[in-house]
């Protein structure tokens, strides 16, 4: 009843006439959260690549390489997202996310390549994608989500590394090593997909993203949302305020799983290839990374900070090693700062979790849940011979 | 002393069954009638899958021991064996040496040499990962510490690969070719003396464990952390020498694969680690004397998987009993989800 009451709340605003029609705003907005994202992925991705052609943006590509950058950063957002219902908003560490990804982009590969000679067309094919790639999680997660947190890590840890093994071995099925080549493209009456057109596929993830959004938005405050929060925080409270853990989990893997699965067709149909080595575990781990950056279980702090990421593993780290060496600066020129990717990721890691384990765009909830620190300090303080072996 | 013969007992049984076993194995995957080549191959493949799961066990203690007592998966234990055995490479080749040792006084003092300041410097890196990732996370959420250790693994390895990312070989103190013939089998001295080093360091470990005040203390903490801190045990200091005692394991299982493989690649750890998780899982973790078995385990299923001529599943294979295992005995096969854990 008193929502707007408490959006108005927070900002004690100097004059009354203005502050009115921002709370209008405001309130409308936080009201209709729907028309809000469509707003908000509209105008960010119309801006996106106007705003490259500006100066120090524009030195480093061409537009149409900067879109089809966008691209590959879409993917990642969007598989960052899936993950992030699995990890941010139930708690449950994947660390074998990749394999969902490539049960997409194989599913597709083999549905519509020159490969099998079968052509079944794009669209139908990215629902189904994500439909098989579902009902692998649901496969994995049955058996395993009744299982400790933990353990389940390293399933799907054992998962992630099992499939492209599987896709590596298969010869007759995925073309072993070599992967799968002449992957249609999506096709639209009028548009050609290509890859010297990078826009349609731009046009087309965005759709993609601003659905999934939308989904997910309105997931966070249903029933199941606050469901798979209530296991996060705590998983026996959860159980005993009727909470069926195993299904609740087992819907957050599957949901995260398809997520992946439409990542992966959309990748494939990108980059008309598939291959195993897209889908190692370093994969998994980017993605990982990318959600708890961002913040875990706040959803456009995932997308942004899967999206940073992205453009500064892909772009900037290689335009920096590009800048650096022609310089010859003794020991920095010689830097490849791309071999350093995964020591930057594991510093950040590790600081992230010690210093602000919300992430860089945290949710409210999280954070009180993350910051126990200064209660629990009195249990383990006491002995204090801090000392480490040595 | 009665219940220590059983066990000595049961562990000669064990090893018995499984040179049958395996002999079994290569009998069916060559279907030939005549024997004595098959006892041949089959005894030196069991030699193999004893060396192979004698690493795989190292490692597997330190995973089983830690989860023991703070319940957290070191996903940067696999990178600590990795760098024990990039470090090992260092110390020999900073002596002078790169090849095979023919002075058996000379091999032993080096070999004694390499583990000492190998084994202690791994230990103490395990320490400092506990202190400064681990330890200020003990009572967060529990995703906030495997997040770290995934953090730390990253860190470790991208550390190696700054140095070197291609394989490199890594200096066999002992030559392969040093053999003796046994039931029609020629052995290598270098596997009967992993597998000899290997059980001395896990028997030690074991009276470690049971015998002194240390080892008591890792055990209560293990039963009940706050209780233990109640009577006086110092949790800090006990967790920390967890850590020395797991991570200089790793370090001598990185030694010995060094000197078996003869080659070492910074991403070793990963697959070495995932594998002897399972094994610490297969045995029940928590449980050292479980990581061990579960470690000859997994050895012996990869080399089974090559006999049968399944190598390029054998990775596959050791994920899907991990699945299997946690799906129908999540406790694993020694484990007592409330018994004694050290």
């Amino acid at each position: 009843m008193t929502e707007p009451q408490a959006v108005t709340s927070k900002e004690e605003p100097p004059e009354r006439a203005p502050s009115d029609t921002m709370d209008r705003i405001v309130s409308w907005f936080s009201r209709h959260r729907s028309i809000s994202v469509i707003v908000a992925m509209a105008l960010f991705s119309v801006l996106l690549p106007l705003l490259v052609l500006l100066p120090p943006l524009s030195g480093f590509n061409r537009q149409g390489v900067w879109i089809d950058n966008f691209n590959g950063a879409g993917i990642f957002v969007l598989l960052a997202l899936g993950l992030n219902v699995v990890v941010g908003f139930s708690g449950l560490l994947d660390l074998g996310y990749a394999a969902f990804f490539a049960i997409g982009a194989y599913f597709y590969a083999l549905v519509a390549s020159s490969f099998t000679g079968v052509h079944l067309p794009f669209w139908p094919m990215l629902i189904l994608g994500a439909f098989v790639a579902a009902l692998f999680g649901v496969a994995l997660g049955a058996p395993t989500l009744r299982l400790r947190g933990d353990y389940l890590a390293i399933v799907t840890l054992g998962f992630g590394e099992i499939v492209p093994v599987f896709f590596t071995n298969s010869d007759a099925l995925t073309n072993g090593t070599n992967g799968i080549a002449g992957i249609d493209r999506p096709s639209l009456p009028g548009i050609t997909f290509g890859a010297a057109n990078p826009l349609p596929f731009y046009v087309t993830i965005v759709v993609i993203l601003t659905i999934v959004l939308i989904f997910l938005y309105r997931l966070e405050d249903s029933r199941l949302g606050r469901a798979w929060m209530a296991i996060r925080e705590d998983e026996l409270a959860a159980a005993s305020s009727g909470v069926n853990t195993v299904t609740t989990k087992l819907l957050a893997f599957a949901l995260g799983a398809s997520t992946a699965g439409l990542a992966g067709v959309f990748s494939a149909s990108r980059l008309v290839f598939v291959s195993p080595d897209q889908f190692l575990f370093t994969v998994s781990f980017t993605v990982l990374a990318m959600v708890v950056l961002g913040g875990m279980g706040n959803i456009w702090g995932v997308a942004a900070g899967a999206f940073i990421i992205f453009l500064i593993q892909s772009v900037f780290l290689r335009q920096l090693t590009n800048f650096l060496q022609p310089l010859g600066i003794p020991f920095i020129s010689d830097i490849d700062f791309l071999k350093y990717q995964f020591l930057i990721y594991g510093i950040a890691l590790v600081s992230m979790m010690l210093l602000r384990p919300e992430g860089l765009f945290p949710s409210g909830r999280r954070k009180r849940e993350l910051h126990t620190e200064g209660e629990m300090e009195e249990l383990t303080a006491p002995g204090e011979a801090a000392e480490p072996l040595a | 002393m009665l219940s220590q013969l059983r066990v000595l007992g049961i562990a000669i049984a064990a090893l018995v069954v499984g040179w049958l076993l395996m002999l079994a194995l290569v009998w069916i995957a060559a279907g030939t009638k005549d024997l004595s080549p098959v006892v041949a191959s089959g005894t030196q493949q069991y030699l193999n899958a004893l060396t192979i799961g004698a690493i795989y066990a190292l490692i597997a203690l330190g995973y089983t021991m830690v989860y023991g007592i703070i319940e957290l998966i070191n996903f940067a234990h696999g990178d600590v064996f990795m760098v024990g055995a990039f470090l090992s490479l260092f110390v020999m080749t900073s002596l002078g040496f790169s090849g095979a040792i023919s002075n058996p006084f000379l091999l032993v003092g080096v070999l004694v040499l390499v583990f000492v300041v190998v084994m202690v410097v791994m230990g103490l890196l395990g320490v400092g990962i506990e202190r400064f990732a681990y330890r200020r996370l003990r009572n967060a959420p529990r995703l906030a510490p495997l997040i770290t250790a995934i953090g730390v693994s990253f860190i470790l390895q991208n550390f190696i690969q700054v140095f070197t990312n291609s394989q490199v070989p890594s200096p066999q103190l002992i030559s392969l070719s040093n053999r003796f013939d046994f039931l029609g089998a020629s052995i290598a001295y270098l596997n009967v003396l992993i597998f000899v080093i290997a059980i001395v360091l896990m028997v030690g470990l074991q009276i470690f464990v049971t015998g002194t005040r240390l080892g008591r203390a890792m055990r209560s903490t293990a039963q009940d952390r706050e209780a233990a801190q109640l009577m006086g045990v110092d949790i800090n200091l006990t967790i920390a020498v967890t850590f020395f005692i797991g991570s200089a394991l790793a370090g001598a299982a990185g030694i010995v694969y060094g000197l078996y493989f003869g080659n070492i690649q910074f991403n070793i750890g990963f697959f070495a680690g995932l594998k002897a998780f399972t094994a610490a899982v297969l045995g029940g973790i928590g449980n050292t004397v479980g990581a061990a078995l579960g470690g000859f385990l997994i050895g012996f299923i990869e080399v089974g998987a090559v006999v049968v001529g399944l190598s390029r599943w054998s990775e596959a294979l050791v994920f899907t009993v991990l699945i299997l295992v946690l799906v129908f005995r999540p406790s694993g096969l020694l484990g007592q989800p409330l018994g004694e854990r050290a």
